[in-house]
């Protein structure tokens, strides 16, 4: 699905140039589309994810791509005409517009089942005190810093947990409060 | 005032109904297949050792031996999601397919929301509407948690629900001008939750039940003018009241183009037909093919389900 038509909303009279937090705008395709300064494009998005996860870019070919609010970037799995006003559409993927995005959980979980780059597994107590929402040295990661995913062992196959800030040695949980757990 | 009493002259067996009513209702999750197979699912729960029942209806809805769901690692990844047993039934009868626009009128928290996106295989277009934006965010929050990518979230009400932030009545062509089936999970006197909340009648009055039964009526009436010709639409309720159950569909087949539609209930799963007269009313014997679940039934809640086609 190709997001081809640009982020603007003619129809709500505002200024298609600018970001407005409350309303969800389609990510251009292109740079070459691109109305609102700063906006991401669906083809960094899908690059973004390819070249730091190793998510391959089809995961998303039949997902829309959405901005709502500064840099949270929305995929919906269908296509639509800019719909105004809602308050959800599909499922919160990242945050853009900073120097390091940051993957939201549930993406990681719903669309990284085929991550390869990045990946950092942890085993039963990493992966239990990684669940809790704490910190944990992890010396033997020589990959990236920044944010990895967290993943493990489970059922015979690999599952990603969530999203992890690896700096210094630590590796930091980034699970929501709300979906922390004490799964020990 | 307790009002199940009201009920006795239609059950079959007045003393299993209110003994059921009584007893607490077991822990139920149903395995979100968008995240994982039941198989999977069932065998994440022995790994660790939960013990569980898979119900004699549905291989995707276990019964818990104990503990809520929340603290085992197949819930963590959003592989179950609490909810009751006969809860289950309206997405099912609903019965949407993949790629459809789905409307779903009283959304929040989202149990059938999440599970029609399953049914859907997450595809297509559904719109989790809910009037109340608190429960909006749980709303988002379990659809998150289980996966879920093609909902649309609003708040509206259903009564009068605009079709406007989707484009109507332009030429676009991704414009949604109608519903292809549309799930009213109607606000209700909750009486059918008594197991789960043992307070839940403690402010039940009839004129409660009358009021809540003319936002039923509007809302299912919208739910049918905004389907499609040939589109479906399902009512349900947690509730025995006939006023809040047959009586709004009696109105809704009387008033819009529509007809109750016979849907079986799954195998093993014990049922009753709707009510054609009560207190005096008498309803349109077409509400027959809805279905009444009493708790002793299946053990579960007690619950109302009907069927409609849209037919112009
Ligand atoms: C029985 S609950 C829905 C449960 C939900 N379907 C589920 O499975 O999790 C009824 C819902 O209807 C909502 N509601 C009440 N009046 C409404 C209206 N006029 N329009 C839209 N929603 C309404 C309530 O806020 C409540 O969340």
């Amino acid at each position: 699905m190709s997001d081809d038509r640009n982020g603007a909303n003619e129809a709500n009279g505002t200024d298609e140039r600018e970001n407005d937090g409350q309303r969800f705008d389609r990510l251009p395709a292109t740079a070459d589309e691109r109305v609102v300064a700063g906006r991401p494009t669906r083809e960094e998005v899908v690059e973004w994810w390819a070249e730091r996860y190793g998510v391959p870019p089809e995961t998303w070919d039949g997902h829309t791509f959405w901005e709502k609010g500064k840099g949270k970037i929305w995929a919906f799995a269908g296509d639509l005409v800019s719909p105004n006003p809602v308050e959800g559409l599909g499922l919160r993927i990242l945050r853009a517009r900073q120097e390091h995005w940051k993957p939201s959980t549930n993406a990681v979980q719903r669309f990284c089942g085929e991550a390869t780059k990045n990946v950092v597994f942890l085993d039963g107590e990493e992966a239990d005190r990684f669940v809790r929402g704490e910190d944990q040295e992890l010396e033997r990661w020589d990959g990236d810093w920044g944010y990895l995913v967290a993943a493990h062992e489970f059922e015979g196959a690999r599952e990603s947990i969530g999203v992890g800030l690896y700096l210094h040695g630590e590796l930091r949980s980034t699970v929501p409060k709300g979906r922390q757990e004490d799964l020990s | 005032m307790n009002p199940l009493g009201r009920y006795a002259p239609l059950v079959d067996d007045e003393e299993a109904f209110l003994s059921a009513c009584d007893r607490p209702l077991p822990s139920v999750v149903r395995v979100n297949t968008i995240k994982a197979t039941a198989e999977r699912a069932r065998s994440a729960l022995d790994a660790e050792g939960v013990g569980y029942e898979v119900t004699d209806w549905h291989p995707g809805i276990l019964k818990l031996d104990e503990r809520g769901p929340g603290t085992t690692w197949p819930y963590f990844h959003g592989w179950l999601h609490g909810q009751e047993e006969v809860s289950a039934l309206p997405a099912l009868a609903l019965d949407p397919e993949p790629g459809e626009v789905v409307w779903d009128a009283c959304a929040a928290p989202g149990s059938k929301t999440t599970q029609l996106a399953d049914l859907m295989d997450d595809t297509g277009i559904l719109i989790g509407n809910d009037n109340n934006l608190g429960r909006l965010s749980a709303l988002r929050h379990n659809a998150e948690r289980l996966g879920v990518s093609n909902l649309v979230v609003t708040n509206q009400d259903a009564r009068n629900y605009s079709l406007k932030p989707f484009g109507e009545d332009t030429d676009d062509p991704q414009t949604v001008g109608a519903f292809d089936r549309a799930l009213v999970d109607a606000p209700c006197s909750c009486e059918g939750t008594i197991r789960k909340n043992p307070d839940a009648l403690d402010r039940w009055t009839m004129d409660h039940v009358h009021s809540v039964a003319g936002i039923q009526k509007g809302i299912l009436r919208r739910a049918v003018q905004a389907t499609r010709p040939g589109g479906t639409v399902v009512y349900s309720t947690c509730t025995f009241a006939p006023e809040e159950n047959e009586a709004v569909l009696d109105h809704a087949i009387e008033e819009e183009d529509c007809e109750l539609v016979e849907w079986d209930a799954p195998e093993n799963f014990e049922t009753v037909p709707g009510i054609t007269e009560w207190e005096g009313e008498e309803y349109d014997p077409a509400v027959e093919l809805a279905h009444r679940v009493y708790p002793h039934h299946n053990d579960t809640g007690g619950f109302f389900c009907a069927k409609l086609e849209v037919t112009a």
